[in-house]
């Protein structure tokens, strides 16, 4: 790590050099078993999107954070811009991933039960009503061309809910800044092909068994306070 | 399906919009020239099966809905509806196009399949990559580079007239990457291509493909487009 050194002339030195530590990441345990969303989401899906897809992105982010870092210390602008395409894809691959498994749970812990209190009411307001909201996150999830996700967002200045779709890992935030995530939907390929086959309509309709819409309340609450 | 023709003079001599008799031809799904196992073990007749009845045909089936929409919409006038079309045109007009390309990049091994290129293309192939072995290599990084869904195709661009390795996303037929590119190879890096078979290992999916790639269809191609004068016979 560079040390800090400060030129004596007057006039501002071009290249300042910080201290800096470079922050990686691991891969957040799944909050229950890979079977447990069974028969809404097979164990073999699970196990791997987790260990092989999100566990992938995890370590391809940390790679391209060691070369950010390399390039930034040593003020290579070019290697810095080529970059960003490796740490949004991955970055955003982990930060979507680390919010879905928060969205999915169990059944027996609660998986599926509608959402009570503030967001049932936010639903009810801004899309007429529950089934209407499903509706719409299916549809636009069916629609999307390619591989994507499907949100439920809460936009923190206009404080509505709206439904959004971003390509590829894009995190929500690169459709609105003030967009806040609180539910989102992975529709690749890779999240329900094996089960599913090419019939993503059919994994739509049964992903809101296993739906955790406590979490998404919480993130809710949090964010419209 | 076709209008009549009709042509409205007003009075002032304006000439209004004259309806003329368009037709609509809509597509459909080609067969496959092989069996779906044909291509084991390489790739599965489950994937072959899935990704011709199934995915091939509904790009097919909306292809097919959107000309008709579109067909209406030129009618109408409706500008705003035509412009709004365009993204159901291109996914599934692409979606049409590229498979149908790649059911002929495909051979089974007993027909040829895998055969590395001769002749002409063969020769095209050293001069812009160096190897035969080069090539598949930067096809298999791009491929397994590719963020998301899409192609990675080999390409002759008329102008240059060179090879390169392009790729294109989602459904984007190559044409979208340059108008002066003709398709020889496309190999489709969607999960859907490999995932039953090969999990979420692409780079496998990449590197099993070449032994059952057609390369005689890509000579032909190539041999059509590049419609070169032959001096190669004479120097070589």
């Amino acid at each position: 790590m560079a040390l800090r050194s400060v030129v004596s002339r007057k006039t501002l030195a071009p290249a300042l050099r910080h201290y800096r530590s470079l922050t990686t990441f691991t891969l957040p345990d799944l909050p229950y078993d890979y079977g447990a969303l069974e028969p809404a989401i097979s164990g073999e899906i699970m196990r791997l999107h987790h260990q092989k897809h999100h566990q992938t992105y995890v370590t391809n982010y940390n790679k391209a954070l060691e070369q950010l870092d390399a390039a930034v210390s040593k003020g290579d602008a070019k290697g810095v811009v080529q970059l960003q395409s490796a740490l949004k894809f991955n970055g955003g691959g982990h930060v979507n991933h680390s919010i879905f498994w928060q969205n999915l749970k169990p059944v027996s812990e609660g998986g599926g039960e509608p959402p009570h209190g503030a967001l049932g009411w936010a639903i009810d307001k801004d899309f007429g009503s529950l089934e209407a909201l499903v509706k719409k996150i299916n549809s636009e999830g069916a629609a999307l061309q390619g591989s994507g996700w499907v949100w439920l967002a809460l936009d923190k200045e206009q404080k509505i809910l709206k439904v959004e779709t971003t390509p590829n890992q894009d995190p929500l935030v690169t459709k609105g800044v003030s967009l806040v995530p609180l539910l989102g939907v992975d529709v690749w390929e890779h999240a329900y092909y094996l089960q599913y086959k090419n019939v993503r309509p059919d994994y739509l309709t049964n992903i809101w068994k296993v739906i955790n819409w406590k979490y998404a309340s919480e993130v809710y609450e949090k964010e419209s306070a | 399906m076709a209008l009549l023709r009709s042509i409205a003079i007003s009075s002032n001599k304006t000439i209004t919009l004259a309806r003329s008799a368009r037709a609509l031809t809509t597509t459909t799904l080609p067969p496959l020239p092989y069996s779906y196992d044909a291509l084991e073990p390489v790739i599965s007749g489950e994937i072959m099966m899935l990704h011709h009845q199934k995915h091939h045909q509904t790009y097919v089936t909306n292809y097919n809905s959107a000309l008709e929409l579109l067909h209406t919409a030129m009618d109408k006038g409706d500008v705003s509806a035509v412009v709004g079309l365009q993204s159901a045109v291109k996914f599934n007009g692409g979606g049409h196009i590229n498979h149908s390309i790649f059911w002929k990049n495909l051979r089974p091994v007993n027909a040829g399949g895998g055969e590395p290129p001769h002749k002409k293309l063969g020769w095209q192939i050293d001069t812009d990559f160096g190897s035969f072995n080069a090539l598949i290599s930067i096809m298999n990084a791009e491929g397994a580079a590719l963020q998301g869904s899409g192609w990675v195709w080999l390409a002759f661009d008329k102008e240059l007239k060179r090879l390169e390795v392009e790729t294109t996303a989602n459904q984007d037929p190559l044409v979208t990457k340059g108008a002066t590119l003709v398709p020889l190879l496309g190999i489709d890096v969607w999960e859907h291509a490999y995932y039953l078979q090969y999990k979420n290992v692409k780079l496998e999916y990449l590197k099993n493909i070449w032994k059952v790639i057609n390369w005689e269809y890509a000579g032909e191609v190539y041999e059509k487009e590049a419609q070169w004068c032959d001096l190669s016979e004479e120097t070589k």
